[in-house]
């Protein structure tokens, strides 16, 4: 077990010193890797002390990445993650608490914690790993896998339909929504500094291939070929282009988005959607989320929304220290003594 | 007019009505009236699990009784000597329960056609002479209401909702109380309406000094102030004072409180009552379910927190897969189950013992802990600490087992000096050097290392840990290993806590052992026979894992062993597979509490003729 005594900057730690000195499991070529890499990358940029740091999960594959870590952890049990991160953080609120989870354990069983966790507000960054499948159980289909879907429980395929995580975390009032892919390095390492200093939940889903039972989900996104016609970067203030030369645009009519090709001599630039993340109103966020289920739409990685609410463990102990204000703190005597009290002499 | 007064040494009264008359509220007012004058006293709310179940129908009967005595007692008292039914559905559920000759206060303006159908009488039982031998007193309780209150500009619907505090106010003149505390505690209550204030304390009032003006009422009765130790006391409920015994433990530790914790019948009022007290740092988080309300204080349990989570049997096997990993990443944690009657929604608002199974074995693999029972409403403030303590200082899951009779339940608690509270030695762990999370103590007890200490980061949770370093294992000698170390250590905790007292006959011809809430009435009866003449012991366990360590010793000094329970004999099980040892059982469960005729019937069919009348 490694101990790092840290008394140096914070700003001169690396990604080396949020490495803890366990074997890393998952199979070869997993997405996790990736997001392992990624995390331990940019944590020295959090601003905050390792110390400070906890990361908390669930039960699947992506919940062994406390293990991994060296900042406090604890691998909870499936699904609850998001119960006991709350709980950390409302025990004690200058912690920077992380939930790494997956789409089973975030989207099914864990679906609840999720959902309240987003509506409250609670000051934590949540990390799910949606690879649509369950992988540590070999092999059935996910509360995210696509209707139709063949696995070992779906034999002639899946009559579901697949939860859109973005869609849920927004519908439940997170604050912070973003979407990467295990296969883009340097954007996941932008989403997930992003959600570090975003104050309230911060919600980031990346997508991760499982290569040992569902091996090329997103190549489409990830592929050199078909990537640039298949995802859409979101950049706030930005028009939402995509297209090997960005010559293809989404223009919204009405609440309509429609594909519009830049070069057609019909349409220019300012017809183009600009991304507003900072939009409260979610009505352009399901907008967007949709297009993963609009064949012939390209899928939005990037932060979907951004803005600023008073957090569910900041309001608590302001409340805390204005009843404290107001009635002093409170004492053994003061606990005991009502005004029903009496005396036997 | 002079009125007679009679001195008496104990008086059960019972409140009963519809759900909506205010009885509950009625009764404990008159408990806390009592209280103050100082009588001992004991308290059992009987509602029904509907809020306000159909007006005028048997199921929505609510009622409060109250025993309150010259001398100490210990139970709500079996059979009331003053029964006063606001309507005849409140009647004809409680009638069955009074003493012979008991006195019934009626409110008559009730008794008509639709309330007599709805309470299922054919005749009307004030008229048809079925109330014969009973002291009967009939009072147009509604009329005498609306009269008081002719003038106020409430509404009829809002008058007539004060006519309990007729009843009341009437309550206090036969038992000679004054009325003051409650005509305060109305002003409290609708400070910001004062048109209620007024009504009701006028109502109080007229209630009063119509049992002094009018001729109906001939005797006043006395109960004198009992001789209870010197100290302070208040009047407190079992989940009042398992509340406050937690947040006393946290102040006596000097490490925060964190509630985690999810709304169920009987336990809703910790949560309500902890919500209270956030200027003594306590977190009172509602959660969005049960699990969430135990692995919310599982991660505050981990992030240096004195975290508890209040349920329900339903709630605790919600809880179950959570405590296993309480269990096996060793944090403190109190669960606080306020049995109810089961299995599944079963009865809400009853009573019952029927789950000190599920918090001995309920939970999947080889998973000990602590278990805890409190036995009377002011004990669950003693034994609310006993389970702090125990938690923080052997670092494990305990389980405190309470009832809905205990939690309803109201009596005087003794107010315990603070440095007469058990000492509570914890300290988070600060030193980096020679660090290991599962690194024991002489106690096998590990350190407690909280997220924000530099140098001591690791991480926990629910795979099997390696002795002594806290990673992964999947070796199987450690697994063992674990296992072992895991259940020697919760028996350890028999080195921390009293041994069981003995009390009565030493060579008694039968030793009574209990456990929870049943103390009250055994005690009583128990009392009553050797007071008699009868030869009985009696020993009572509050700590139920591990059992005290001079149990066994105890048990085998007796022949007859009768363990009576509220269950089909959970306790009387467990005493067999671990002491081998032959015992009598004697169950009920009906949803209600042993009165203390039953268990008095019971020990004189076993002492078979032998005994002493």
């Amino acid at each position: 077990m490694s101990n790092n005594i840290n008394e140096v900057p914070v700003a001169k730690l690396t990604a080396k010193d949020f490495s803890s000195d366990i074997d890393v499991k998952w199979c070869p070529g997993c997405g996790d890797y990736s997001i392992l890499a990624q995390v331990q990358r940019t944590s020295p940029d959090f601003g905050e002390k390792i110390e400070n740091i906890v990361w908390v999960s669930g039960i699947g594959c992506s919940s062994r990445f406390p293990y991994y870590m060296n900042t406090y952890g604890i691998h909870s049990i499936h699904g609850r993650a998001a119960a006991v991160a709350t709980g950390v953080k409302l025990a004690n609120p200058k912690l920077q608490v992380w939930v790494a989870t997956g789409d089973g354990d975030s989207l099914s069983i864990g679906g609840n914690h999720f959902i309240h966790a987003c509506r409250k507000n609670v000051n934590i960054k949540i990390l799910l790993f949606n690879n649509r499948i369950y992988g540590l159980t070999k092999g059935q289909y996910s509360p995210t896998s696509e209707k139709g879907k063949v696995t070992k429980s779906s034999p002639y395929g899946t009559v579901d339909f697949p939860f859109n995580a973005i869609k849920v975390a927004t519908g439940s009032g997170a604050t912070f929504v973003a979407r990467s892919l295990d296969r883009d390095p340097k954007h996941m390492q932008e989403m997930i500094t992003r959600a570090s200093k975003h104050n309230g939940l911060a919600f980031t889903e990346v997508y991760q291939n499982c290569p040992i039972f569902n091996d090329g989900a997103f190549e489409l996104l990830t592929d050199k070929e078909t990537k640039a016609d298949n995802v859409l970067v979101l950049e706030h203030g930005k028009p939402l282009l995509f297209g090997a030369n960005k010559e293809k645009g989404i223009k919204l009519d009405g609440l309509n988005p429609v594909i519009i090709d830049l070069n057609d001599g019909v349409h220019t630039i300012d017809d183009v959607w600009i991304h507003d993340e900072t939009d409260e109103n979610p009505t352009r966020v399901f907008l967007l989320a949709r297009f993963t289920d609009m064949p012939g739409y390209p899928t939005p990685i990037g932060v979907f929304r951004q803005f600023d609410k008073p957090t569910y463990d900041q309001d608590y102990h302001n409340q805390i220290d204005q009843v404290k204000a107001k009635k002093g703190v409170g004492t053994y005597e003061t606990l005991m003594n009502t005004p029903n009290t009496w005396e036997v002499k | 007019m002079a009125k007679l007064v009679q001195i008496l040494e104990d008086v059960t009264v019972r409140f009963a009505g519809d759900s909506g008359d205010g009885m509950q509220l009625t009764g404990s007012q008159f408990t806390d009236t009592t209280a103050i004058v100082g009588n001992d006293l004991s308290t059992l709310p009987d509602f029904p699990a509907e809020i306000r179940a159909p007006a005028g129908s048997l199921a929505g009967v609510s009622g409060f009784q109250l025993h309150f005595s010259s001398s100490d007692i210990q139970t709500p008292g079996d059979s009331p000597d003053v029964l006063v039914a606001m309507n005849p559905a409140a009647l004809k559920v409680n009638l069955k329960d009074l003493k012979p000759n008991a006195t019934i206060i009626v409110n008559t303006n009730s008794f008509e056609t639709k309330n007599l159908r709805l309470a299922k009488y054919d005749s009307n039982p004030l008229e048809d002479g079925s109330l014969e031998g009973y002291n009967v007193l009939s009072l147009p309780l509604t009329m005498l209401t609306m009269n008081t209150l002719e003038d106020s500009k409430l509404s009829n619907k809002e008058k007539e909702k004060c006519k309990n505090f007729f009843a009341l106010g009437l309550m206090y003149w036969m038992y000679n109380r004054p009325i003051e505390i409650t005509s305060k505690w109305l002003e409290t209550k609708f400070k910001n309406k004062p048109e209620i204030m007024e009504a009701n304390q006028k109502v109080l009032k007229a209630g009063y000094y119509y049992g002094e003006t009018t001729e109906i009422f001939t005797t006043r009765f006395e109960v004198k102030p009992a001789h209870l130790p010197k100290g302070k006391y208040r009047n407190i409920s079992g989940n009042e004072a398992t509340a406050l015994g937690f947040v006393a433990a946290s102040l006596r530790s000097g490490i925060d409180l964190f509630l985690g914790s999810y709304p169920i019948t009987p336990a809703s009022e910790i949560l309500q009552e902890l919500s209270k007290y956030k200027n003594y740092n306590v977190i009172a988080f509602q959660a969005e379910d049960e699990i969430a309300g135990i692995t919310s204080a599982i991660g505050a349990a981990f992030a240096g927190k004195l975290a508890i989570t209040s349920t329900s049997g339903p709630g605790l096997s919600l809880k179950g897969e959570a405590l296993g990993l309480a269990i096996i990443t060793e944090l403190p944690l109190v669960v606080i189950d306020v049995q109810r009657g089961g299995p599944s929604t079963g009865l809400p608002t009853k009573t019952e013992q029927a789950d000190l199974f599920q918090a001995m074995y309920g939970r999947h693999g080889e998973a000990p802990l602590v278990v805890l029972a409190a036995q009377s409403p002011a004990d669950c403030f003693t034994m609310a600490i006993e389970a702090s303590r125990i938690a923080l200082t052997a670092m494990t899951p305990v389980i405190l087992l309470t009832d809905g009779y205990l939690a309803f339940g109201s009596e005087p608690l003794k107010i315990p000096d603070f440095d007469k509270l058990p000492e509570i030695k914890v300290s988070h762990r600060k030193e980096a050097e020679d660090f290991f999370p599962y690194l024991r103590d002489e106690n096998l007890v590990r350190p407690w290392a909280i997220p924000g200490t530099p140098g001591l980061e690791h991480r926990i949770g629910g795979l099997e840990k390696k002795a002594i370093y806290g990673n992964i294992s999947y070796e199987p000698a450690n697994h063992e290993l674990m296992i072992n170390i895991r259940e020697e250590k919760v028996k350890k905790v028999q080195n921390i806590i009293p041994e069981i007292q003995l009390k009565g006959d030493e060579d008694g011809d039968i030793l009574v052992l209990s456990w929870g809430s049943t103390y009250g009435a055994i005690r009583e009866s128990i009392r009553n026979l050797r007071a008699k003449g009868n030869k009985i012991a009696h020993a009572h366990l509050k700590y139920l894992n591990p059992f005290p360590k001079n149990l066994e010793e105890l048990l085998n000094k007796f022949d007859k062993v009768l363990i009576p329970e509220l269950n089909t004999g959970q306790l009387a099980a467990i005493i067999k597979s671990t002491f081998l040892k032959d015992v009598i059982q004697y169950n009920k469960y009906q949803g209600q509490p042993f009165k203390v005729a039953e268990i008095e019937n019971k020990i004189i069919e076993l002492l078979g003729g032998n005994n002493v009348e």
